[in-house]
């Protein structure tokens, strides 16, 4: 249920945007309203997201120190995994957003007769997460060349590495290629390890399925259908430029296409999605840790919160204080 | 422990209370010291847990607050993705096998009511979403599971995102305390620490002649008389430790430690039996009782007019002195900068807190060579180094004790390298879950720091497990007596006063335990 319902919610999209790109009057919505509305719910979805994080304060500092902390003179800092001001947070933050750093220090924990437990090292899921979102991430700029004009410097420079294979015509992009697999490593490991499937939910599949539709109706579109890309282009330029046109006779897998891409956009900030807009604000990974150099604020810090006071402890206690010569204020 | 899973939705499995799988509830008068609400009497394995009437809102009404209140839990309900990086670095999850430990499976708990009425996708497609609204069936797991958690913080150091498990157990303590869910094991040493000063109930004349039969024994050991002072107005430095430190074995070594070398320096200091207790049970009951408790100690080091704070060997001390105590109690402004008055060191690491660990005091003092030390009293000792969770995670405190250690023992082995530093095993008993009735989980919860501890007693012929937390002391004793009966475990400073070569110091024939050194055993 946990699987197939979302599998069968990603058809339906595809059914529904299939049905649509041969109806014309649905042409219009699918191509230019539901790109138009999809962005704006991306966009103010997104910084909504962060802004609800943002209102609530960060009452403590409560950095997870992975490393020797800036101590005595002569003990060495572990500047990365300890930081102690904002340029080793920086660079903490850095690693940890652009190599998923945490991530790499996965082991795997098992059992042996004894019993014996040990643990080692485990960094496929490192590695494919890597390979999905820098995939994914080479993917959205390419398609930069449908929006702009002119045309970014890099995204020809990004085309011409990611075809470097020089494979068939029009050119393979290698990305196209780790991206699924990437997806569908990710989507087997958590139908094939017992403590993933146990714990994923119907909003961990639905992404996946939808995110592996996106890319194969992208590849058949490229390789398969040869969309005609001049059309394509007029669309997506005339999007870019707030006057959009639909030229006759655009290929259904299109529309398609762009459903599924709008229903991810639209998804985005209501999902676990929004994981990219958060770990740049994770007060584990983010703060300094140098508590007990500068004092940290925290704004509903209760002064009304008192200790149960010396004067009322002597009161209870004076004569057995008295009793063991222990000083006392009052006698 | 054989990594089977229950074949249900994990929604559709309930909690069930037995006798010796939950921690025994507060005590109505205990509830009603703390003015908390709902102070009655029950029991967990009963099916009526006597809940206030609208319990249910109270919880939600709770929740909300401390989304507004804390960016952490905020956060961490949104964006995990369940990739289970976090699952099998648990040592509650090693240990027991049950999916609800791992640690994506203990937020969720609350995730999923967090979903189901605060979030727009919760709301439209409930279930679906992996929403479920708040139940009685969902407060009993959140009692069974928010205590099978030690707030060690390992999984964080694994998530991609940096989730703190920590906070959300936090969170979900603070909301059962909402409704008169807590345990007795926590509730009554925090009423101990406000009244008494110590979780003990330690009162001040009793907590003064334990430390004086501390000093008896050191006298008969060594021949060296120690008069340590209490409540002295004008002492340069107030010490604070845990109060197991001084009442219970083998803390009350370690305690014999600290006096030994306070007295080899002739350090101006004094003992509080007002602040008696370093270890803050607030810590794991909620962040208002966290900073009542603590506040104890800047109030008494200001009364005493003292210049800086010195604080002894704990875990859940430490956490909250490096990570809250500043924020919550400070600004210290009535303290100087520590500064050793042995070396000069100033400890600008603590400019503003104003209080440092006894191993940044002790590894600055051998590093200056301002300490008589013979390691080889340490003979018979042949420890490997525990990392508590708390100065490892919370506070980066990793080389100092190392090199004390370097230094006072002739030598020591380390655990695995996934076993120690930030990958460090908690002892399976730390916020509050010492206590003697679930004895079986803390056990299991124990199982991989045992494991790691077998692993170099095994290879090199270890023999004790050193560390800094008094929690540690008292647990990883009960999990060696299990595990590994032949491993002792001891506090670092033990290590160090036994080694100290004390001025009129007579032959020394034992340790601080009054066990033979090597070639005195006849």
């Amino acid at each position: 249920m946990r699987v197939l319902y979302p599998f069968i919610a990603v058809l339906a999209l595809i059914v529904v945007a299939f049905l649509g790109g041969k109806v014309t009057g649905l042409q219009y919505l699918l191509g230019v309203v539901l790109p138009y509305l999809a962005f704006g719910v991306f966009i103010v979805g997104f910084v909504n997201r962060v802004i609800q994080w943002a209102k609530s304060p960060v009452p403590f500092r409560i950095p997870t120190t992975c490393g020797q902390a800036k101590s005595l003179s002569w003990i060495k800092q572990d500047r990365l995994d300890c930081p102690h001001n904002k340029l080793e947070v920086a660079a903490r933050m850095f690693l940890e957003i652009v190599l998923f750093r945490s991530l790499f220090r996965n082991t795997k924990a098992e059992i042996h007769d004894g019993p014996k437990l040990v643990y080692g090292s485990s960094k496929f899921l490192w590695l494919f997460a890597l390979l999905f979102h820098y995939s994914f991430l080479v993917i959205v700029l390419r398609h930069l060349r449908l929006f702009t004009e002119p045309i970014p410097f890099f995204v020809p420079l990004i085309e011409l590495a990611d075809g470097i294979l020089q494979i068939g015509a029009p050119r393979l992009y290698q990305t196209d290629m780790i991206f699924l697999a990437a997806l569908a490593f990710l989507f087997l490991r958590r139908v094939m390890l017992r403590q993933i499937r146990y714990i994923s939910l119907p909003a961990d599949y639905f992404p996946l399925f939808l995110i592996f539709a996106i890319g194969v109706t992208g590849l058949l579109m490229r390789y398969y259908y040869r969309v005609d890309i001049a059309a394509v282009k007029m669309i997506t330029a005339g999007l870019a430029s707030f006057s959009p046109t639909l030229p006759e006779g655009i290929h259904p897998i299109f529309f398609i296409h762009v459903t599924l891409v709008c229903t991810l956009m639209i998804y985005f900030p209501f999902s676990k999605l929004m994981h990219m807009g958060g770990v740049f604000l994770s007060p584990t990974r983010n703060m300094s840790n140098n508590n007990r150099v500068v004092r940290h604020i925290n704004p509903w810090n209760d002064p009304a919160i008192k200790p149960h006071s010396y004067a009322a402890y002597e009161d209870e206690f004076r004569e057995f204080m008295k009793g063991a010569d222990i000083p006392v204020e009052k006698e | 422990m054989t990594g089977a899973i229950p074949k249900q939705d994990w929604m559709d499995v309930p909690a069930i209370f037995r006798e010796g799988n939950f921690c025994y509830p507060a005590k109505k008068s205990i509830v009603e010291y703390h003015k908390f609400p709902n102070p009655r009497e029950w029991s967990p394995d009963q099916d009526d847990w006597k809940l206030p009437e609208g319990w249910e809102d109270i919880i939600l009404k709770g929740l909300k607050e401390r989304l507004d209140k804390f960016r952490s839990l905020k956060l961490f309900m949104d964006i995990c993705v369940r990739c289970g990086a976090c699952a099998d670095k648990c040592h509650f999850f090693l240990g027991t096998g049950d999916p609800k430990n791992m640690p994506v499976l203990r937020a969720e708990l609350l995730r999923s009511v967090y979903r189901n009425d605060f979030t727009t996708a919760g709301k439209l497609l409930g279930k679906m979403a992996g929403g479920r609204p708040m139940t009685i069936g969902v407060l009993k797991e959140w009692f069974m599971y928010a205590y099978q958690c030690t707030e060690c913080r390992r999984c964080s150091v694994f998530c991609p995102y940096g989730i703190d498990t920590a906070e959300v157990t936090m969170m979900l303590r603070e909301l059962l305390h909402l409704v008169g869910v807590g345990t007795n094991w926590i509730l009554e040493p925090a009423a101990n620490s406000n009244r008494t000063g110590n979780h003990m109930g330690l009162q001040p004349h009793t907590f003064k002649d334990n430390i004086g039969y501390l000093c008896d024994d050191i006298e008969t050991i060594t021949g060296v008389k120690i008069t340590p002072t209490f409540n002295r107005k004008g002492a340069e430095i107030l010490f604070i430790t845990p109060s197991a430190d001084v009442f219970a074995e083998p803390g009350i070594y370690t305690a014999m430690g600290y006096l030994l070398l306070f007295e080899h320096l002739g350090l101006d200091y004094t003992w509080s039996t007002y602040a008696s207790e370093g270890g803050n049970f607030g810590l794991f009951t909620s962040n208002e009782m966290m900073k009542k408790l603590n506040a104890k100690q800047y109030a008494e080091a200001k009364r005493l007019g003292v210049k800086w704070i010195l604080g002894g060997e704990c875990g859940h001390m430490w956490r909250v002195l490096h990570q809250y105590m500043d924020t919550m109690n400070g600004p210290a402004d009535f303290l100087e900068v520590p500064k050793s008055p042995i070396t000069n060191t100033v400890f600008d690491n603590a400019a503003s807190t104003k209080m440092i660990h006894i191993s940044e005091f002790t590894a600055d003092l051998i590093k200056n060579n301002k300490l008589k030390i013979d390691p080889t009293r340490n003979a018979h000792r042949i420890p490997t180094w525990h990392d508590s969770c708390n100065t490892a995670r919370g506070m980066g405190l990793m080389d100092e004790p190392r090199y004390i250690l370097d230094n006072v023992v002739p030598k020591w082995y380390e655990m695995p390298e996934n076993t120690i530093r930030e990958k460090t095993f908690c002892c399976g008993s730390g916020t509050g879950l010492n206590t003697g009735e679930i004895m079986e989980l803390r056990m299991r919860s124990g199982l991989p720091r045992a494991n790691a501890v077998k692993h170099v007693e095994e290879k090199f012929g270890v023999n004790t497990l050193a560390c800094v937390c008094a929690i540690d002391r008292a647990t990883l004793s009960a999990l060696m007596d299990y595990w590994n009966p032949n491993v002792k475990v001891c506090g670092l400073s033990e290590l160090v006063g036994n080694s100290l070569i004390m001025d009129g110091e007579k032959e020394r024939e034992t340790d601080l335990r009054f066990e033979p050194l090597v070639g005195m055993e006849g």
